[in-house]
């Protein structure tokens, strides 16, 4: 799988390496969501920096893990968002709703911990 | 077949008989050179046109733009008369001549000739026609070239300036840590405004920015092509980890906004820059104080 996630203390920090399929969407998805489960995370940073493309479907994915989190009590942060990707993604009227977002791994973590 | 024949011939004969016309046309113009000037600058005047203009001014392009006409009359070339009028426009134009003085002024000079040459052969209608068949369809043709000379510079000098606004390219100005200004000026039109987005995310990226102030005070009017890129550049930054704070937005243009029924929800506004910029500090937990009390204005 082209994702790795790690456990960094009370985080997972999700890192996709390269353009996910849509299997591959779906076990990130649930990877994560069990995870934020196993390890009783207070927060999940996705890091979509090598994506090229955001479609719909990630970023449903993507909203639908916040908001699993949500419930759940954990934040969830997605970093990375390329320039022309947020343009394409406010084009196509995208939203993640439920997630933060931050520019990247850096400013994610320091908007989990303050 | 042969009723054909005959037309050609006539048409023929009518052209012969037509540039032998013209040549005294021409000849009867510059006799008259002085009073029909005259009389030209005379009409203007009293039609209120170029008003900016000296009388002086005017009689000088008057005799120029004559002589130029009676030469384009002659030669029927009129590229000439195409240059001068071109040279004429770059002059007048930024001085705030309007087309329809232009249209007006040449259509003066048509009427006056016309006129003349009423007068000059009114004994005779059969020969005033065929002067008239001669001299209108240059006549016209000059008329037209003068105003489409006008026009076109006119045209050429908006291209210029839109340019020019394009080029001006929209700052974007790191104010404090994380925090960025775009204070943008002049009209907005959907290709300024996507120049303006790429700007702002590459300026969040570069400076790591978490709040940025953007100032439409300089922004005459918004129209929903050019609000909706707004919201979209908003929407951009908020996926790039930034807020947007708008600042100065003018009563109308916030009435335009809430006409058109943009959805600015997720925008941020504040009423002036200096509000804005507060906003941001407070959001980025900055806390300006000053050091000291500062002394009396001089003078004051």
């Amino acid at each position: 799988m082209p994702v790795s996630i790690l456990k960094q203390g009370d985080y997972l920090i999700a890192s996709v390496q390269s353009a996910l399929t849509d299997t591959e969407v779906i076990d990130l998805r649930d990877s994560l969501l069990a995870g934020v489960a196993k390890h009783r995370s207070r927060g999940v940073i996705v890091d979509v920096a090598a994506l090229d493309i955001i479609d719909s479907f990630v970023a449903r994915s993507l909203t639908t893990v916040a908001r699993t989190n949500r419930l759940r009590g954990a934040t969830t942060v997605v970093v990375g968002i390329q320039p022309e990707v947020a343009v394409a993604m406010s084009q196509f009227g995208l939203r993640l709703d439920d997630a933060y977002t931050a520019l990247d791994l850096e400013a994610g973590i320091q908007l989990l911990t303050h | 077949m042969e009723q054909d024949d005959r037309a050609v011939a006539t048409t023929a004969a009518a052209h012969v008989a037509d540039s032998s016309l013209l040549e005294e046309l021409v000849a009867h113009l510059r006799e008259e050179r002085t009073p029909l000037r005259e009389e030209w600058t005379r009409r203007i005047t009293e039609a209120q046109l170029l008003s900016v203009m000296t009388s002086d001014e005017i009689f000088s392009e008057v005799t120029a733009v004559y002589d130029n006409y009676v030469d384009a009359l002659e030669t029927g070339s009129i590229e000439a008369l195409e240059a001068y009028a071109k040279n004429l426009s770059e002059r007048i134009i930024p001085r705030g001549v309007e087309t329809h003085e232009v249209l007006g002024v040449v259509l003066l000079l048509r009427d006056v000739l016309a006129r003349s040459l009423f007068e000059k052969y009114q004994k005779e209608p059969s020969l005033l026609t065929r002067v008239l068949d001669a001299y209108e369809p240059a006549a016209n043709r000059i008329a037209v070239t003068v105003g489409v000379s006008f026009v076109q510079e006119r045209e050429r000098v908006i291209r210029q300036q839109q340019l020019a606004i394009r080029e001006l390219s929209t700052p974007v100005l790191k104010v404090r840590d994380q925090l960025l200004i775009l204070p943008i000026i002049g009209a907005l039109d959907a290709g300024r405004a996507r120049q303006l987005t790429e700007q702002l995310l590459n300026g969040i990226r570069e400076n790591r920015a978490k709040v940025v102030v953007i100032d439409i005070t300089g922004v005459p009017s918004i129209d929903m092509p050019v609000a909706n890129h707004l919201v979209q550049a908003v929407r951009a930054s908020a996926l790039m980890g930034a807020r947007v704070i708008i600042t100065g937005l003018s009563a109308d243009i916030a009435q335009t906004v809430v006409n058109l029924g943009v959805d600015l929800s997720m925008m941020q506004s504040v009423g002036d820059l200096q509000g804005g910029i507060e906003e941001a500090e407070r959001q980025l937990s900055y806390e300006v104080t000053r050091t000291r009390e500062q002394p009396g204005e001089l003078g004051g």
